[in-house]
C-alpha cells in the first residue's frame, strides 16, 4: 500500500487576442464575421491573423464573410469530461461562405440524442447559419451555435 | 551523417496508475531496462534526450525531477511536441549520434496520464484559448471529426473501424507491458458506450502511466554492443497549421503523406507495402490507423478501411500494424511515440512480444498537436535498403 495525495492546478490567465483578433471580436458585436486575405495565396483566413502561415507574408485586406456556410464535419460528445460542456454537445467545423478555412464551433438547434440523426442533418456540405447571442460581448461565444438552414 | 543503430530498449509496464513508483523512479526503471538490454552502464551514456508532454503530470517541467535519474552531469535536452514527443525525442537522440557529436545517446520519455484524473481538459487547453476552446474540443472529438469525414466520403462503416480495435486488443494480449488486456470481438466494440460520435469507448485509447528508453549508438560502437541492432535507415518530421479548421481535407492526412514520401525517398522505398514488413503507428483512435495506412501508401485513398476487416493488418496478414497492441491499448501520451520506436526496433531484433516472422524493415510513427505534427523513422536489420 502506498499513500496518495490530491493536488490541483488552478491558475488564472488573461490572454491577448492580438490586434487582428480584437478587430474580429469587436465586429462580432455587430453580427459581422471578419477574415483576412493572404496577398500571395489569396485564401481568406478565419480566425484572422497577422500573417499567412503557408506563405510567410503579412496578410493584407480585411474581408467580411457570411454568417452562413456549410458543415465540414461534426461529432456529438455523450460523456462528461471535467470542465468541458455538459453532454450531449455537437462540435464541428463550418466553412463560412467567403472563407477558405473552417471554424471550429458548436452545432445545435436540433435534438442531439441520436448521433446518427445529427450526422445526417449536419452531414458534410449541409447548409448552416450562425445563431447569435441576444446581448453580444465581443467573444467567440456570441455565436451560440450553427443551426440548419431549411431548404 | 554517421550511420546509427538502436542497440537497446527498455519499457516499464504501462498501467492506469503506477502507484508503486514516483516520477523519476519510473524513468529509472525504463533506463535500467534499456541499459540491461544493451549490456551497458549509465556511465556509457554520453547524452540524454528526454520527452514528456506538459502538463498531464501536474508537475511543471517534470524533466527537472527526471533528470536526477542518470542525467546529472550529462548533456540533457527536453523535447515536447504533443503526441509526437516520444518519436521526436528518439529523433533528437538519433541526431546526437548521427551528427558525430556523441557515440552513444539515450532517448527517454516518462508520462503519468493516469495521475491526471481527466485528460480531456488538459487536451482542451491544446486548442486556441480565445477562438476554439469553448467548443469542448479534445483529442477524442478531433479524431471523431476525421472519422465523420472519412465515413461520408468513402462509406467507411462503424464495423470497419471496430475491426481495428479488435486487432489491437488481440495483439495487446501478448504484450506484458500493454495496459488494456481485453479479448473482444466486433460486437463488443460496437456495443461499447458512444464517446464522441462515431467513436465508441473501445475505439479510444486509455490514459496510461509509464516510461520507455531507447539507446542509439554509432556504427562502430553498435557492432560491439549486439549482433542484431536495428539500423536507422531514414527519419523525418513535419509540421502543419495550428487551427483545426485550416486542414483542407480531414479525410486525408496530407502532411503525413508528404512526410512519408520524404522518408521513402531517403530510404529508397519504392513500394511501402512490399518493402516494409511491419509498422507501429500512432493510432489512439481506430480511424487514425485507417488515415495513416492511406497517407503512408499501405492502402489507396479510401481503402484503408478494408485492411483490418480483411485481416491484412493482423499479425498473419500482409501488412501487420501495431503487433504490440498499439496506442489503442497503451497511451502514456508523451512517451507513446518512443514506445512505437522501441517496438519497431524489437521487431528488427526478433525480440518483440508479438514477433512478426522475418522482419527486415519496420516503420515507427507518431502524430501530435492539433493533428499537426508527424515524426517517422524507418529501421532495418540491414545497414542500407539498396
Amino acid at each position: 500500500m502506498v499513500l496518495k495525495f490530491e493536488t490541483k492546478w488552478e491558475i488564472p490567465y488573461v490572454h491577448s487576442a492580438g490586434e487582428h483578433g480584437t478587430k474580429f471580436f469587436e465586429a462580432l458585436k455587430d453580427k459581422k464575421i471578419m477574415g483576412v486575405k493572404c496577398p500571395e495565396c489569396g485564401r481568406v483566413l478565419i480566425p484572422p491573423r497577422a500573417f499567412c502561415e503557408r506563405c510567410f507574408v503579412d496578410t493584407a485586406d480585411w474581408v467580411e464573410v457570411s454568417d452562413e456556410g456549410e458543415v465540414v464535419t461534426v461529432t456529438v460528445t455523450y460523456i462528461k469530461f471535467t470542465g468541458l460542456p455538459d453532454p450531449p454537445y455537437a462540435t464541428g467545423i463550418v466553412k463560412l461562405d467567403g472563407a477558405d478555412t473552417g471554424m471550429l464551433c458548436l452545432l445545435g438547434g436540433i435534438d442531439l440524442s441520436d448521433w446518427k440523426k445529427v450526422h445526417e442533418t449536419f452531414k458534410p456540405g449541409a447548409r448552416v447559419r450562425a445563431v447569435w447571442k441576444e446581448e453580444r460581448e465581443g467573444k467567440i461565444t456570441d455565436i451560440l451555435y450553427f443551426e440548419p438552414v431549411e431548404g | 551523417m554517421k550511420r546509427v543503430a538502436v542497440v537497446g530498449v527498455g519499457q516499464t509496464k504501462f498501467r492506469t496508475r503506477r502507484d508503486d513508483k514516483t516520477h523519476p523512479e519510473l524513468t529509472y526503471e525504463a533506463m535500467n531496462k534499456a541499459l540491461e538490454h544493451a549490456n551497458l552502464e549509465i556511465k556509457d551514456i554520453e547524452a540524454i534526450a528526454y520527452g514528456t508532454m506538459d502538463p498531464f503530470d501536474g508537475i511543471y517541467l517534470p524533466e527537472r525531477w527526471d533528470v536526477t535519474s542518470g542525467g546529472i552531469g550529462k548533456p540533457f535536452m527536453k523535447i515536447s511536441t504533443g503526441g509526437t514527443t516520444g518519436m521526436t525525442t528518439g529523433l533528437a537522440a538519433y541526431e546526437h549520434v548521427a551528427s558525430g557529436v556523441f557515440d552513444i545517446a539515450m532517448a527517454v520519455c516518462t508520462q503519468r496520464v493516469g495521475e491526471c484524473v481527466d485528460a480531456q481538459p488538459v487536451l482542451n487547453t491544446a486548442v486556441c484559448p480565445i477562438f476554439e476552446r469553448y467548443s469542448g474540443a479534445g483529442a477524442i472529438s478531433v479524431a471523431a471529426i476525421q472519422a465523420t469525414v472519412h465515413m461520408h466520403k468513402y462509406g467507411t462503416t462503424e464495423e470497419d473501424l471496430a475491426w481495428v480495435s479488435v486487432k489491437d486488443h488481440k495483439n495487446a494480449l501478448k504484450n506484458p507491458n500493454a495496459h488494456i488486456k481485453l479479448d473482444i470481438g466486433v460486437e463488443e466494440v460496437l456495443n461499447s458506450p458512444m464517446v464522441s460520435s462515431p467513436l465508441k469507448l473501445l475505439e479510444c485509447c486509455p490514459r496510461s502511466d509509464g516510461a520507455v528508453a531507447v539507446i542509439f549508438a554509432s556504427e562502430e560502437v553498435a557492432k560491439k554492443i549486439r549482433d542484431n541492432p536495428a539500423w536507422v535507415i531514414a527519419e523525418t518530421t513535419i509540421s502543419d497549421n495550428y487551427y483545426a479548421g485550416d486542414r483542407p481535407d480531414l479525410s486525408y492526412w496530407d502532411t503525413l503523406a508528404i512526410a512519408g514520401r520524404r522518408l521513402y525517398r531517403h530510404a529508397g522505398v519504392d513500394n511501402p507495402k512490399k518493402d516494409i514488413d511491419v509498422a507501429e503507428l500512432y493510432s489512439p483512435f481506430t480511424i487514425q490507423e485507417v488515415l495513416e495506412l492511406e497517407a503512408l501508401r499501405f492502402a489507396e485513398k479510401g481503402e484503408g478501411k478494408d485492411l483490418a476487416r480483411e485481416g491484412v493488418t493482423f499479425p498473419d496478414g500482409d501488412m501487420p500494424t501495431n503487433p504490440s497492441g498499439g496506442v489503442l491499448c497503451t497511451n502514456p501520451i508523451g512517451a507513446t511515440g518512443l514506445v512505437r520506436l522501441a517496438e519497431a526496433a524489437l521487431q528488427i531484433m526478433g525480440e518483440a512480444s508479438y514477433q512478426i516472422p522475418d522482419v527486415n524493415v519496420s516503420l515507427a510513427h507518431a502524430w501530435g498537436g492539433t493533428l499537426q505534427f508527424h515524426t517517422l523513422m524507418l529501421l532495418s536489420s540491414k545497414k542500407k535498403l539498396k
